[in-house]
């Protein structure tokens, strides 16, 4: 073979490959990225349980509701439109607290509660969720359950 | 006066790069000799600048000197002295300077020891290294000045994000930055390269040493980020696909391509383009996590800085930088001259395969990174998490170790499996450990099982070069490249092993009562208050027990003053075959009982994961000194009367 032959092949493996990376990562990125949603976008989005998403709002002043085995915890997260109901197993962040801001990572159950697998709480009184897109992660207390599978 | 001080040899180290461009043309196209011979001392000079310049912002952290914006939104007079000190890297305008500094005495360490690059590339590599220089020396003076003054001035200091406040920042930073931008220099290389067309095995030869310095400092940045990540953040993960640890792990995966295909060039004149390709990848992809990191345009608990003009200035050096080598490679590709060819089965086969798996990786990752990113500009919010990239580059990093088990064996320009017998013990050692495991422990679910029995393949496949040899006789470089081989399978056992297995309990704990967590009994005995210089905490004392073994545990729940945060502060267990990890977290609001949370991983085997990413490094090491020793007796032997 000749060198400059085998210069061709090698472009082109690694052009082949760099697509079956592009390929790879589109589809897993289908699957797998999660959307950010509000209470109210939630309601209006057709979200089929167990798919990975983000929920973003305010935990409603008076919802935080513990179980008896001390770890399972009930709230309310809400936007100026819609609430809605999420439960979380694990601790808490420090900054989680009612009346302020929150992004959890889970996923709705059958019953249309959504499950958090992790909360990201951020400390700001003047916090409204029209302006979750200025979360400022650099001050949020974060909260990781296990790594979600 | 410091400060201005440091200012003015800011100032006068982006002057000197500027002087280093021209004298560098000088040296390569030689028309001025006078110029060419200023090239070399001129780096020195400028490197030396740089170190001042930092040396004071150093010197500004640890007087605390408030008259400085920098130390004052940074720093606090309470701190403790080596968070003082570490806290000079711990901001945006801090580790900037750093960055440059290195970059700089990247510069002066090539005038100072590039013995083997021939004149004209040099000269043409040290122009490289000086441009790049100023883009970024650009970028500190007019966007990011550390040392600007604030009047008046406070009287204590805003203090440093109490998640900074660790001995891991200290180390975790600097070590990172040399790796990071130490690949700067083949990225200079390559250029200089490219211009002169001199691309051949003398080219690779110069070139590896600094590839393997620099890839041995990301290595141990990598691991020692990975651990401090681990304990300090007290979520019991030790690798979270932040973008901050891809922007890390990218230029990584990069060098680690790039410092095997420069074997291939240096050995058997093959894959010119190629590893000159790799080479501007690597340090773009430095450049590129620099950009994710400090412009802030990623949410992350590293990203520091909000500022859209220092976003857009980095994103306009990339884009020059980034831009301009591959404009360059695609105009003078032609003047290199093709390689050696080889079989498909040969030693170089195995690490085209080999850097193709570790490219596709890095695209996979790379996009994972900035998909949030396109999306977002699309008008969507997603966020790209830990599912995705398991998913993607767990498969692709098993296949790599595959090749990882062949091609050690293999001899260059062709080869037929059928000579290596040898291979029969991976393969069978695979088989038994993936059945076994399968039979007893399906549980664990099938990629860590699976990851399990290569590594163990793998730790046995990397000891098989050096069989046959007479053992006083292995060059050191060989023996380098099975250690790091060999640390890489117990990378991937401690990974596997902390993936399939690991056992997490959380409970809520009355002070007296006991949880179990595989095979370990923990008794919450107390909690009680602890002060410490900057902080008030709510220590647990966990009474620990397995069999005979009885310890105690201390995990803490901090508050910090200046700023006000509270952090958690897990306590860990060490034994041969794993980790207790412990974390405690004081009653919540809305829950009445007098309760602890307490939370409790076993993690078997996990600190295999750290000792592996050393174990890399030191295979580096030790594969750098021997190539090093050899240079330098074969200098010796060329030239007895020589010092150096």
């Amino acid at each position: 073979m000749k060198p400059k032959h085998q210069r061709l092949i090698l472009a082109i493996l690694a052009l082949a490959a760099l697509i079956g990376a592009g390929l790879l990562a589109a589809s897993a990125l289908r699957e797998e990225a999660s959307y950010f949603y509000t209470p109210a976008t939630l309601a209006k989005a057709d979200v089929e349980p167990g798919k990975a998403i983000r929920l973003g709002g305010m935990v409603q002043k008076g919802s935080v509701r513990r179980d008896a085995d001390g770890i399972t915890v009930h709230f309310i997260v809400q936007d100026r439109d819609a609430t809605q109901a999420v439960v979380y197993k694990g601790i808490t962040p420090d900054l989680f607290v009612e009346g302020s801001g929150v992004v959890a990572d889970g996923r709705l159950d059958a019953n249309g509660v959504f499950v958090a697998d992790s909360l990201l709480a951020k400390h700001d009184e003047n916090y409204v969720p029209r302006e979750l897109k200025d979360i400022d992660m650099s001050t949020a207390e974060h909260s990781k359950d296990t790594l979600a599978e | 006066m410091i400060a201005e001080f440091g200012l003015a040899a800011l100032w006068l180290a982006a002057a000197l790069a500027l002087l280093q461009a021209f004298a560098g043309i000088g040296h390569w196209r030689g028309f001025s000799p006078a110029l060419a011979s200023l090239t070399r001392p001129v780096a020195v000079v400028q490197g030396l600048l740089c170190l001042i310049s930092f040396g004071c912002l150093v010197w500004l952290f640890a007087i605390t000197d408030l008259s400085v914006l920098l130390v004052a939104s940074n720093s606090h007079i309470d701190k403790p002295m080596i968070f003082k000190l570490a806290g000079t890297w711990g901001n945006h305008e801090g580790s900037m300077l750093l960055w440059v500094t290195v970059l700089s005495l990247s510069g002066t360490a090539i005038a100072l020891f590039e013995k083997r690059l021939d004149h004209q590339t040099l000269g043409a590599a040290l122009f490289a290294q000086a441009l790049i220089a100023l883009g970024f020396f650009a970028f500190l003076l007019f966007s990011s000045n550390p040392f600007e003054r604030l009047d008046p001035a406070p009287p204590a200091g805003a203090g440093l994000n109490p998640l900074l406040q660790d001995i891991g920042l200290a180390f975790h930073p600097p070590t990172l930055y040399i790796g990071y931008v130490g690949l700067s220099v083949a990225f200079s290389f390559a250029v200089a390269a490219l211009l002169t067309g001199k691309v051949g095995p003398a080219f690779a030869r110069a070139m590896r040493p600094w590839v393997l310095l620099a890839w041995i400092f990301l290595t141990i940045g990598i691991t020692a980020g990975s651990y401090w990540a681990y304990y300090e953040l007290g979520w019991g993960g030790w690798w979270f696909w932040d973008p901050v640890e891809n922007a890390s792990l990218m230029p990584w995966l990069a060098a680690t391509a790039l410092l095997h295909s420069v074997a291939v060039l240096a050995t058997r004149d093959a894959l010119r383009a190629w590893t000159i390709m790799l080479a501007l990848i690597a340090f773009a992809m430095a450049m590129a996590g620099t950009f994710l990191v400090r412009s802030g345009i990623l949410t992350s608990v590293h990203a520091f800085a909000v500022d859209p003009e220092r976003g857009a200035f980095i994103l306009g050096l990339l884009v020059i930088y980034i831009g301009g080598a591959l404009t360059l490679f695609g105009l003078r590709i032609g003047v290199v001259r093709e390689g050696k060819t080889f079989a498909l089965l040969s030693r170089e086969g195995a690490i085209v395969g080999n850097n193709i798996f570790l490219s596709v990786i890095l695209a996979i990752v790379l996009v994972g990174t900035l998909w949030p990113l396109a999306a977002e500009a699309m008008g969507d919010k997603i966020s790209v998490g830990p599912p995705y990239f398991n998913q993607t580059t767990v498969p692709i990093g098993l296949l790599l170790m595959l090749l990882l088990i062949v091609g050690p064996l293999l001899r260059w320009r062709d080869d037929s499996l059928a000579r290596h017998k040898a291979l029969a013990g991976p393969a069978l050692l695979f088989l038994l450990v993936a059945c076994a495991l399968f039979a007893t422990q399906p549980q664990a679910g099938l990629w860590p099982i699976l990851s399990l029995a290569l590594a163990a393949a793998t730790a046995l496949a990397s000891i098989l070069p050096l069989l046959g040899r007479n053992i006083l006789r292995i060059p050191l470089a060989l023996w380098g490249m099975a250690l790091a081989h060999f640390g890489f399978a117990v990378c991937v056992a401690g990974m596997a092993a902390e993936q399939g297995w690991k056992v997490e309990k959380l409970v809520a704990m009355r002070v007296g009562e006991s949880a179990v967590v595989s095979g370990w009994n923990v008794k919450l005995d107390d909690v009680h208050p602890v002060v410490g210089d900057n902080w008030v905490a709510l220590e647990g004392q966990l009474l620990v027990r397995r069999d005979e073994d009885t310890t105690i545990m201390r995990p803490q729940s901090r508050q910090f003053s200046s700023p006000k945060q509270q952090t958690t502060e897990a306590a860990l267990l060490t034994r041969w075959d794993g980790q207790l990890y412990a974390v405690i977290a004081a009653p919540s609001e809305g829950d009445a009982s007098d309760r602890w949370q307490v939370r409790l991983w076993w993690k078997p085997f996990v600190t295999l994961i750290w000792y592996g990413g050393l174990l890399i490094a030191l295979g580096g090491a030790i594969a750098l000194f021997g190539r090093a020793t050899l240079a330098l007796r074969k200098r010796r032997r060329d030239n007895p009367w020589s010092l150096a």
